[in-house]
């Protein structure tokens, strides 16, 4: 799960990881009114999208960037009145763009140096690592790449937290001293403490400054949670901006199917996440396109499977679909009564084939045939994608 | 012989009385498995299906039953107190079947099973079977939510990070007329008990598995480290077979932790490595079993 920039900087603000002050709007008279608190210091717009990219993206209406320096009130509410509610495309948004409903104001903050700093779940040693460098403001990727001797990494110990001396070595390779790496080290503790308290997968800070007048801030930030641990996270679940995702994604997680759209003209419907992969795969190896990643689980029910087929017949690009099951305790015969329940109800415009094994495989097998519907059955995965391919081309 | 359980194993349920838990508990009984305690705080006393008792804790089913292998089916927000209750009994083989633990837990669980005795199998995970002799593998050991029927006794072992991958790979085998040593699922999450290389390595010390069946998928370096490790010092002939060759980056397929991360962890880098260290890749899972047989020469 992703969030906006004025709501990571309020886990910022709860944790007391210092940013610069903001203030978040959703009309441009509230624009107008969140410049006004701010006394005389320089002040930036940003449309808040969960897309990078924004200072360099542009409106559908014309407006050009989605991060702007503002000098006034006034200039923050004509600003805002060009971002609002229009659609801003970036590098990462694809062409389609997206919506930008709010936009913050925040202070503009003189840079004396960027810093990179993050803190993720690393699989290897299976503790969370600090990745840390003084090239901030740039990819990490590209540091990583063109200088690997300046990222650095230090590993906590999940049981004993961050440790004092783990900050002391991270200063010094970052050169800090004195005050600066007194606030660091601050910042650091809290934001560790933010990534464990919150369950997070992730947490990137693109730029880290220091500020002229000895300021240490985090300008930038990207969260990612751990989807297992949102249920001891309301206040996270919370800040969930459905706007910003797949509407085909939405409608899956209403039923706790594992959904994720794709490009590709061939739906596919699977049980256990391995083989719906496995399945997209094997579409591709004879030469179709998959439209999804779907799979219903282990234990779905008539209407999970149901609402399923529903949601594949309700991406125009589709045109076809694969059904692919090894119902190893899954009765596959529920799954064929999901699949004719739903297409008495929605039809069936586009070919379908089936592949079904496993438990109680005969009455799923006879459940299809007797529903009167044109459905193509294959004996395996790979007759099963090479007719699908077939059928749509 | 085969590796982890045999028809000897004495296993514990934890869990026992939920829906999930009481299913494939019933399941492994029909199958044979010496299902010798089940464990639900607060049902302690009372028997399961009228035979296999019950226990408050996993302790008192030990001392009781001298069980040995746990079977866990607690739901995500217990599940890491489940595993830390098991291996604080002493059970020897703790196999986790829930799916969706937090990871920050099992960040804590690992570390904390560091110095213990116990192995964990999974989360997330379809769990364990060695095949019986009797019909439809009957008699042998279960532990988990697989298929019991499709299995046959004989000398291939498989393991993988995915439950239904497994039962294509076991039916093709069984198909072809090729029964498994044992079967191990180790499970879909980015941080598990037991990898790749760690299963590789008994199957290789295992005088009656012949020949192996690799499965993974994108995310992490587990199988990448295994196909390695396997070009020096395994003896048997591998197949492969990675999925999500087709999966965007970024995006967590399903399992917690299948998502591409970098440039190493794709299914295409995989499939090239495991190449590169002499294990026959799967191009499909529709011939993984095809694939072995060739490498094996039979």
């Amino acid at each position: 799960m992703n969030i906006h920039e004025y709501q990571a900087k309020e886990l910022f603000d709860l944790y007391q990881v210092p940013s610069p002050v903001g203030k978040v709007a959703s009309t441009p008279q509230e624009a107008a009114e969140a410049a006004r608190q701010f006394s005389g210091s320089k002040l930036v717009i940003k449309a808040q999208v969960h897309a990078g990219g924004r200072g360099k993206g542009h409106f559908t209406n014309g407006f050009k960037g989605g991060v702007h320096l503002i000098e006034s009130p006034e200039q923050a509410e004509e600003f805002a009145g060009k971002m609002l509610n229009q659609t801003l495309v970036t590098i990462q948004t694809g062409e389609a763009g997206k919506l930008v409903s709010k936009v913050m104001i925040a202070e503009a903050v003189d840079i004396t140096h960027e810093y990179y700093l993050a803190i993720l779940m690393d699989r290897a040693t299976c503790r969370p690592v600090i990745v840390a460098s003084t090239e901030g403001g740039m990819s990490i990727e590209d540091v990583a790449h063109n200088t690997p001797e300046k990222i650095i990494r230090q590993f906590v110990h999940p049981l004993l937290g961050l440790q004092p001396y783990e900050v002391r070595k991270l200063c010094a390779a970052l050169g800090m001293t004195g005050d600066v790496a007194k606030q660091f080290g601050k910042l650091l503790g809290n934001l560790y403490r933010l990534f464990v308290s919150c369950d997070c997968a992730m947490v990137e800070i693109n730029p880290l400054v220091t500020t002229p007048d000895g300021r240490v801030l985090a300008l930038d930030a990207k969260f990612g949670f751990d989807d297992n641990a949102l249920y001891r996270h309301p206040e996270i679940v919370a800040m969930r901006d459905k706007s910003e995702e797949d509407p085909r994604e939405v409608a899956a997680s209403e039923y706790d199917l594992n959904y994720i759209g794709l490009d590709g003209n061939i739906a596919c419907l699977v049980n256990g996440a391995g083989l719906a992969m496995a399945t997209m795969d094997i579409i591709k190896t004879y030469g179709g396109e998959p439209a999804n990643f779907l799979d219903v689980g282990g234990g779905a029910s008539k209407e999970q499977v149901s609402a399923a087929f529903k949601i594949i017949l309700g991406d125009p690009n589709v045109k076809g679909i694969l059904i692919n099951i090894f119902g190893g305790i899954m009765d596959c015969n529920v799954i064929a009564e999901g699949v004719v329940s739903a297409v008495k109800e929605t039809g069936l415009p586009i070919p379908l084939v089936v592949r079904l094994e496993g438990n109680n495989v005969e009455m799923g097998k006879a459940t299809l045939s007797s529903s009167g519907l044109q459905i193509v059955t294959a004996d395996d995965m790979a007759d099963g994608a090479k007719k699908i391919v077939a059928a749509v081309s | 012989m085969a590796i982890l359980v045999d028809s000897s194993t004495k296993l514990l349920v934890q869990g026992i009385t939920g829906s999930f838990g009481a299913r494939h508990a019933s399941l492994s009984l029909a199958y044979g498995t010496q299902l010798v305690a089940g464990v639900t705080p607060g049902k302690g006393g009372k028997l399961f299906e009228e035979k296999v008792p019950i226990f408050d804790t996993v302790s008192q089913a030990v001392q009781e039953t001298g069980a040995t292998a746990s079977a866990i089916f607690v739901p995500p927000a217990f599940a890491a107190d489940a595993i830390l209750e098991a291996a604080d009994a002493g059970v020897a083989l703790i196999v986790c079947i829930t799916e969706g633990i937090p990871v920050m837990d099992m960040m804590r669980v690992k570390a904390a099973l560091q110095n213990s005795s116990s192995r964990l199998i999974g989360p997330n995970c379809p769990g364990i079977v060695t095949p019986g002799l009797g019909e439809k593998s009957h008699g042998g050991c279960r532990i988990g939510i697989a298929p019991g029927y499709i299995h046959r006794r004989g000398n291939v072992g498989v393991v993988s990070r995915s439950g239904t991958l497994t039962y294509e790979a076991v039916f093709q085998l069984t198909q072809l007329g090729y029964g498994q040593s044992t079967c191990v699922g180790i499970g879909g999450d980015p941080i598990n008990g037991t990898n790749h290389l760690e299963v590789l390595e008994m199957f290789n010390q295992d005088p009656e598995t012949e020949a192996i069946i690799m499965i993974g998928e994108i995310g992490g370096n587990a199988e990448v480290e295994a196909a390695r490790w396997a070009k020096d010092h395994c003896k048997k002939p591998i197949a492969g077979f990675i999925a999500g060759a087709t999966a965007p980056p970024g995006r967590r397929m399903g399992h917690a932790g299948a998502i591409v991360g970098g440039e190493e962890d794709t299914a295409q880098a995989k499939k090239r490595i495991l190449a590169e260290c002499g294990i026959a890749v799967a191009e499909t899972p529709s011939v993984m079993a095809k694939t072995l047989l060739e490498a094996w020469g039979k």
